[in-house]
Parts: structure tokens; sequence; C-alpha cells
């Protein structure tokens, strides 16, 4: 059932977003990875994990807002079918667990991420700046390839505020895993894992 | 299904295709022992791409009348959808765009399907026209407004109202003709394909003096001259499967294949405004979708409106 429904979502997200994918200096493989890409839209991680080969999208898990995907149909897509690592975005009650945490937790010893730096949907045109998210995890777990990835026009399919898709054409382009260097800080690995972002927009 | 077995002319015509097929799939082949390079490849990769729209056009005619509307509805939803892409359009849209794929194209083709004529001719150029527009108002975003209300009335007119017209030829009742109207759609579409085909046969072959070499750098007046030539020879050769008499299936052949050279054209001007080579990539060989259909968007509303015109009663 799940792996109909999940055929069903990669089917879906062809028909409305089918565009292309192109790898730049990416090869797909099982080793652990934490994609981060520019966020123009509920269907970004839909959209990158439709263009990932099958066998790496089960290892693959999206990170998404507890508040918007907890309830109801959305809840079943993200728990059962994409294996989604659910997060606060706000954190009003201390007792809920570092995001640090839950995120780690989630990348285990063979799982991805797909995470949005930015933290927030922008309008398409703009890169926002990174919260400080990537680098904490890239420094505890300095094993797993950091993968850029750009997304173009999907926020045309699905606009912040819209309810219902349009068909468009977008692309979803993979970049050259990167890593923190040594002794790299924070502003500087978060300015440069965003120009990888940004370098993606020119394929 | 059976009808289209025991039907000797529609065979015919299947057979012949079948054969430019297989003689193109040779001739490729053998170019590509004595040459090899990226035209060569190009050309073998339309061919292959010719056997799999070729069996998909038949398999649909082969159905009767609903399947080439599907198999038409499907493509102007794609063609659409890079006509849009490739359009700059606001957020404020949006509404007008989710009626536009979703409401207006599958009631379009519902049309054709039940065969309302009346409504199917006005549908888009009246009532499509005046809501679009107002949906985009109502969102209330005034930057570029009638550019952008053009720009998605433009992209249903081309991609939906005129292709929807090829698929539409079903519906006309010819006399003496009941039941084999199918041959019509099959005799446009051969016809603005070989065109199409023949003209950059003949450009390679011949061509010397550009016509537009800005909008379209590859077409020449050698093979405008040559294909539009063949093509309308070709059709005249296939006057038995229509309802027209020699000269006129000539005529016919004859406007189809310009009506194709101006849809080509034109749709090649609206990529270089938007500084691309190809609409899409869905099609190996041949970019988009709508690069393969732009001459049929042209020559489907004007052969079936001579058509209805001089042929039904």
């Amino acid at each position: 059932m799940r792996r109909v429904v999940a055929s069903g979502v990669v089917g879906l997200a062809r028909l409305l977003a089918g565009g292309q994918v192109r790898r730049i200096g990416f090869t797909p493989d099982e080793r652990q990875r934490i994609y981060f890409a520019n966020h123009t839209s509920h269907l970004d991680f839909v959209v990158i994990w439709s263009a990932l080969p099958k066998r790496l999208r089960a290892l693959t898990r999206p990170v998404a807002a507890r508040d918007y995907w907890a309830k109801g149909l959305k809840r079943y897509l993200a728990l059962k079918v994409f294996n989604a690592v659910l997060v606060d975005r706000v954190r009003s009650d201390p007792a809920t667990p570092n995001p640090l945490d839950v995120l780690l937790d989630g990348l285990g010893d063979r799982h991805s991420l797909i995470i949005f730096p930015e933290g927030t949907r922008g309008d398409g045109t703009q890169l926002g700046a990174f919260k400080s998210g990537l680098y904490r995890l890239g420094k505890a777990r300095p094993d797993v390839e950091l993968v850029p990835v750009y997304i173009d026009n999907l926020n045309r399919v699905l606009p912040k505020g819209e309810f219902a898709p349009v068909p468009m054409l977008a692309s979803v382009s993979f970049g050259a895993p990167m890593r923190i260097e040594d002794g790299e800080e924070k502003a500087d690995f978060l300015e440069r894992a965003r120009d990888a972002i940004l370098e993606l927009r020119q394929w | 299904m059976v009808n289209f077995l025991h039907d000797r002319a529609t065979l015919y015509l299947f057979g012949g295709v079948l054969a430019i097929l297989v003689v193109a799939t040779i001739a490729g082949q053998l170019i590509k022992l004595r040459v090899r390079n990226a035209v060569v490849d190009n050309l073998n990769a339309r061919i292959r791409a010719w056997w799999i729209m070729s069996a998909v056009f038949a398999f649909s005619l082969a159905t009767g009348g609903i399947g080439s509307v599907i198999l038409f509805a499907i493509l102007s939803f794609f063609a659409l959808r890079e006509f849009i892409t490739l359009t700059p359009t606001r957020p404020a849209d949006h509404s007008a765009l989710f009626w536009v794929f979703f409401i207006i194209t599958p009631l379009q083709y519902y049309l054709v399907a039940v065969k309302w004529y009346g409504f199917f001719a006005v549908l888009i150029p009246v009532y499509a026209f005046l809501f679009i527009p107002s949906r985009i108002a109502i969102a209330g975003d005034p930057n570029a407004f009638l550019e952008r209300s053009a720009k998605i009335q433009w992209g249903l007119m081309v991609c939906v109202y005129c292709v929807s017209h090829a698929p539409a030829l079903l519906m006309l009742e010819i006399p003496k003709y009941e039941g084999k109207n199918a041959r019509l759609l099959f005799f446009l579409v051969v016809i603005v394909q070989l065109s199409d085909v023949l003209q950059y046969v003949w450009g390679k072959l011949l061509g010397r003096h550009k016509i537009a070499p800005v909008i379209s750098p590859s077409k020449t007046w050698e093979g405008f001259v040559g294909g539009v030539l063949t093509a309308t020879a070709i059709g005249g050769a296939l006057w038995w499967a229509t309802p027209f008499n020699l000269w006129q299936a000539t005529l016919m052949a004859f406007i189809i294949a310009m009506m194709g050279f101006a849809g080509g054209l034109t749709m090649s001007a609206i990529k270089r405004d938007r500084g691309v080579k190809d609409w899409g990539a869905a099609i190996e060989g041949h970019g988009g979708v709508l690069d393969r259909i732009d001459s049929i968007c042209f020559a489907a509303p004007i052969f079936f409106h001579l058509t209805r015109y001089f042929f039904t009663p």
C-alpha cells in the first residue's frame, strides 16, 4: 500500500512539476547525505525526493514542520510514505526535545536527510540567509556529505498561500557534495553553502 | 477496433507510414555507418521517437473517436504546461491558471467528445477570453496586467483551442463519408508532420538562403519550397482516402503545409523572445511536445473550418 501511494505521489509530482533533474558533480548512492535546498513551496521535498533513484528514496528522510504536516492525510503521507522527520518550528515548551537531537536521531547510521536551511519559504526569487542548523549538523556528523540542491520554478506550482497546485515544468539540480573544512567558522561555511546553491542557478 | 482492421483504406495509410519509418530507420543506420556526428545522432533519435509517436497515434485512432480525443487532450495539457513555464506569470495569476489547466482545458475536450460544436467553437475565444482577465483582476495585482492576461489567453488559444480542432475533425458530418473521419485526422497529422520532416530534409540537402535566420536558423527557402511542394504532392496522392477529389486534396494539403510552416515559424519567434532553443525535453531528439505540434496548432483550425464550410451541409 505504502509503495503504491509512494509511486502515486512520485507520478503526481512528475505530472505537476515534472521537468528536468540535473546532476552537476553529484552521483546518487547509498552514502549518508544531507541534501540542503532553497525553500519555495510545500512541494519542495516531495520533488527532491521524487528526483532521487527509487532505492535511495527509502533511505532519504525529509525534515518537515510538525505544525503543517502532523494533521490528517498529510500526517499519513509524512510519516508512512516519506518517513519524514517532523520538527517543531517554534519551541514553546522546553520539554520538547532539542531539534538538533531530533535531526541527528533521524539521520541514524544509514539514513539521509533533506533540509531547508532558510527555515521558511521564500518567494522563489531571493535566497534567504541560512540558519545555523546545517552547520551544527555538519559539525556533529563530519562523516555525512552535504549536498546543495537548487529547485527552480516550483514556487509557481504552489505559491505561498495557495491551496491548489498548477502544472509547471520545474527543475531540480544536485550539486557536488561538500563538507565543513577544518577550522571553518560558522558564518564562512554558511556563506559557502549558500553560494553553492546560487551557483546551481546558472545550470 | 474491428471496423478499423476491416477498413482497407486506413490499413493502406498505416502501411504507408510503416514503410516510411522502415526506410527512414535503414537510411539513418546507413548514414551512421559512414558519418558520426551530433546531427546524425539527433536524426536517429528523431526517427526512434517517430516510431513511438506513430504507434501512439495509430493506437488512438484504432480505439475510435475517444482515444484520439484523449490523446490530443493530453498533448494540449503538456504543451500548455511548457508554454506557461516559459511565460512569466505572477503569484496573482495562480487561480486563473488553475482554471485554465483543470477546468477550461478538460471542458474543451469534453465538448469535442460529445460533439457540441456550438459551444466548442466559442468556449475559449469568448468565455475563457473574458473570464481570465476578470479572475486576474480579482486577485488584485495590476503589475503588467494586460501582458499577463494576454500571455495566458494566447497559451490557451494556441495549445488548447487550436489543437482541439484536430480531434474535432471526428465530429464533422460529411455526406457519404460517415464513420471514416479518422482518415481526415490521419490526413492532417501526416501532411503536417511530413511537411515538417521534408522541409528539414530538403533544407539539409539544398538549403542556402535562410528565411528568418534570427527566428529560426534552420529554415531555408529551398527547404520550405521543397518540403511544401513534396507534402502537397503526397497529399494529392492520398485523395482516395479523403472526401476530396484529386485537386481538392492537393489544395488542402498545400494549405495544411503552409499553415504548418507559419505555426513553426511563429512558435519559434516566441522561443527566441524567451531565449530558449526548445520548449522542453519531453520527446527525445525533438525537444518538447510543443516543438512537435507547433505546426498542428496552426494547421488544424484552418483545415477544420475549410472542410466544415465546403464539405458539410
